[in-house]
């Protein structure tokens, strides 16, 4: 009999630069935020780690908040750059609650892009302006050397008025709340990825990008007790929720089966090796209401063309801290944790 | 979706959960051979559907965590090489070599590409003639027909900046390797489908009789599962010792034979370094003599790799079945996804991480 030979591979990371996956919006997104940023920077606005900034000024509030978007490539189906800078930052502020007022845009150009190119990106940004009903008020434009940006960097930054006194957060989730999605998950970063990968499936899966304020502001006007708003982007349903879950010491439990994914999605996923759940949105988010208002909610959004595919998914419970889990369709249980990096497809 | 909603149905699950129930009438062990079939049971909460006797273990089928670390340190070497261009499958950049991984190498400036296939690194080579291309060629009887044939079409093509780095493994002589491990606890297999639809099941109809011990051919869904479960408990309970075959809408007895020639054409069977665990006689593949201007660690010239490895991760016995990842006294405290200190923690099919994104709910609650 051979006896086995047990070598233990325990190497040294080293740690001390930047990885993709720093800006994954996942554990590493997250440590760098505490680590790097929240010490140099330190405030309370910034300290409640939400969307955007809560601000009072002049007797107003209002909201606050910034984004920068790099994506590859910068034309995909259902959308392009133009429309994600809209609606992402559009969407940021909606999730504080907050009426989309204003926008800035930054433009980082590579050396050689084509000004046809810039005008279809810019031609989208004021259709998705013009939709979110928001104006872009100000703006930058900077060229760098060719191969030092990726065609085209934008960043735009919103501000937001706060008509009511809402405490929309985190920290206003409560034992028992409903967790409902406003849609099918996973159509943007399955888009995108099949773009860059060169997939083709049967049916061409659409980018989901698209403004939200339009059902926020239908929840609220519906007398619906909102407690606690947050758009699916990069992460997804997964990251957004354990943010949750910690930052109020709470624990989700989702219900796999009512997960709203559409079959073409579910395929790419299942041949990539990516799970929906961290796969990014940009017109999609999850509001958490008391359970009372939670049927209502639903029918409010499903009432909307951006939200009719609205579904409760879940629950609050208070008994356990900072951790998702989910009811598979078989009846068994799991952990959702939050990525640790990027979601990597797998060999087999 | 077709082909996968009906092994995924609760009824269905039920059922076979409550025929198991009925079926079983002691402890047994058993494990599943294939890291995709691990992921399962701890994705679907499959566990919890089965009766307290029988426990099961998770086996070394997970191509990233069985990768020696000195390839590892070697595909680093050859991605941060100017000029070259090195593709792999997504889940090993994140694996740990002996100073960094494949994305430490990428964020050094190393060219390294995820690739969904070894044809995509071919046409990659095709359109940058003046670099050298590589595709990191890992896993086990699955992957090889593809990277096979990528060699094959690179022969024939007379490109001569494509090579693969070879790290491919064999099922059946590591079943054997756990069968002859001293401590060794497993009472029955669950064989990896995928490979099975490969390379067929007739190579471990030896190893059930020399060893008597029950193989089933299982599939990767949680019907799948818990059929292949019920099978070996069935053979178990009547003391048959049999290869039997849950996945036959995918698998012939035989396997798939023109994919058997390609690999046989390009690759023969040699011994392998398997990481955390060491070597296994004729449980690998290399380039037969005629492919070997493929070989990159020849057309690199690297120095064959030694390294030095700790004591603290326990992957090997997770490897082999012979502990549970939560185990480890540096699981979830000094080794996470993040960090992780052993291969297993990296990949989607790794034990170590299959608990840790799934199964911390239990320590949770300690």
């Amino acid at each position: 009999m051979r006896e086995i030979d047990l070598t233990c591979p325990v190497p040294l990371t080293a740690g001390d630069r930047i990885l993709l996956a720093h800006g994954g919006g996942g554990k590493l997104t997250n440590q760098l935020i505490e680590r790097v940023f929240l010490p140099a920077f330190s405030n309370p606005a910034l300290e409640a780690r939400h969307d955007g900034a809560v601000l009072s000024a002049g007797g107003c509030r209002m909201a606050f908040t910034t984004d920068a978007y790099v994506v590859r490539p910068i034309v995909f189906p259902g959308g392009n750059i133009g429309d994600l800078a809209v609606n992402g930052t559009v969407n940021d502020l909606a999730m504080c609650g907050a009426r989309p007022l204003y926008l800035s845009a930054a433009f980082i150009l590579e050396e050689g892009l084509p000004i046809a190119t810039l005008r279809e990106v810019v031609e989208s940004m004021r259709k998705a302006a013009d939709a979110a009903g928001v104006d872009i008020v100000t703006g930058d434009t900077k060229v760098v050397d060719r191969g030092a940006a990726d065609q085209m960097f934008i960043t735009t930054a919103g501000v937001g008025v706060i008509d009511e006194d809402r405490a929309i957060g985190p920290q206003s989730v409560q034992a028992g709340d409903a967790v409902i999605v406003s849609g099918d998950l996973g159509a943007h970063g399955i888009a995108v990825l099949s773009v860059r990968e060169g997939l083709e499936f049967e049916a061409p899966v659409e980018s989901d990008t698209a403004p939200l304020w339009t059902p926020v502001e239908a929840l609220f006007q519906a007398g619906i007790e909102v407690h606690c708003l947050r758009d699916l982007t990069r992460g997804g349903l997964a990251s957004a929720l354990n943010e949750i879950a910690s930052a109020r010491g709470v624990r989700i439990a989702l219900e796999e089966a009512a997960i709203p994914v559409r079959e073409v999605v579910k395929a790419a996923c299942e041949i990539l090796g990516l799970d929906p759940l961290y796969v990014a949105n940009e017109g999609r988010f999850c509001a958490f209401v008391p359970a009372r208002d939670a049927g209502r909610a639903v029918d409010v959004l499903r009432s909307l063309p951006v939200t009719r595919g609205a579904a409760l998914v879940g629950r609050v419970a208070g008994d356990e801290t900072g951790i998702v889990v989910l009811e598979s369709r078989i009846g068994g249980t799991r952990v959702v944790d939050m990525l640790s990096g990027e979601q990597l497809p797998r060999i087999c | 979706m077709k082909f996968l909603d009906e092994y995924r149905g609760r009824a269905a699950v039920e059922q076979l959960s409550t025929t198991i129930r009925r079926t079983v009438t002691r402890p047994w062990t058993i494990m599943e051979v294939c890291g995709g079939q691990t992921h399962t049971i701890l994705k679907s909460g499959l566990q919890d559907l089965l009766p307290p006797e029988i426990t099961l273990v998770h086996g070394p089928g997970c191509p990233v965590c069985v990768t020696p670390i000195e390839l590892i340190d070697k595909a680093v070497e050859i991605a941060l090489r100017p000029g070259a261009i090195f593709c792999s499958f997504g889940d090993m950049l994140r694996v740990p070599g002996s100073s960094k991984s494949l994305l430490d190498a990428k964020a050094e400036g190393g060219d390294v590409r995820i690739v969904y296939s070894p044809l995509d690194a071919l046409k990659l080579a095709g359109a940058n003639p003046g670099r050298q291309v590589v595709f990191f060629a890992v896993g086990f009887e699955t992957t090889a027909p593809a990277n096979a044939m990528a060699l094959y079409q690179a022969a024939r093509a007379g490109l001569e900046n494509f090579t693969i780095l070879v790290a491919h493994v064999l099922v059946p002589p590591a079943i054997e390797a756990i069968l002859n491990a001293p401590n060794q606890r497993v009472q029955a297999f669950l064989a990896p489908g995928h490979v099975c639809t490969v390379a067929g099941y007739t190579e471990y109809e030896p190893i059930a009789q020399r060893y008597h011990v029950p193989i089933v051919v299982t599939g990767f869904e949680p019907v799948d599962l818990l059929e292949g479960v019920w099978m070996a408990v069935s053979q178990l309970e009547s003391g048959r010792a049999e290869v039997e075959n849950q996945y036959s809408r995918a698998v012939a007895r035989e396997g798939n034979r023109p994919a058997q020639q390609v690999v046989a054409e390009v690759f023969e069977v040699s011994n392998r370094k398997w990481r955390g665990i060491g070597e296994i006689p004729a449980s690998g593949l290399r380039l037969r003599e005629a492919y070997r201007r493929f070989d990159a660690e020849e057309r690199f010239e690297l120095a064959p790799g030694g390294c030095a490895e700790s004591s603290e991760c326990i992957s090997g016995l997770v490897l082999q079945g012979l502990k549970k990842p939560h185990e480890c006294a540096a699981f979830g405290v000094k080794c996470t996804p993040e960090r992780p200190l052993g291969a297993p923690m990296v990949s989607s099919e790794g034990a170590c991480a299959a608990y840790y994104l799934y199964g911390r709910r239990e320590h949770a609650r300690d």
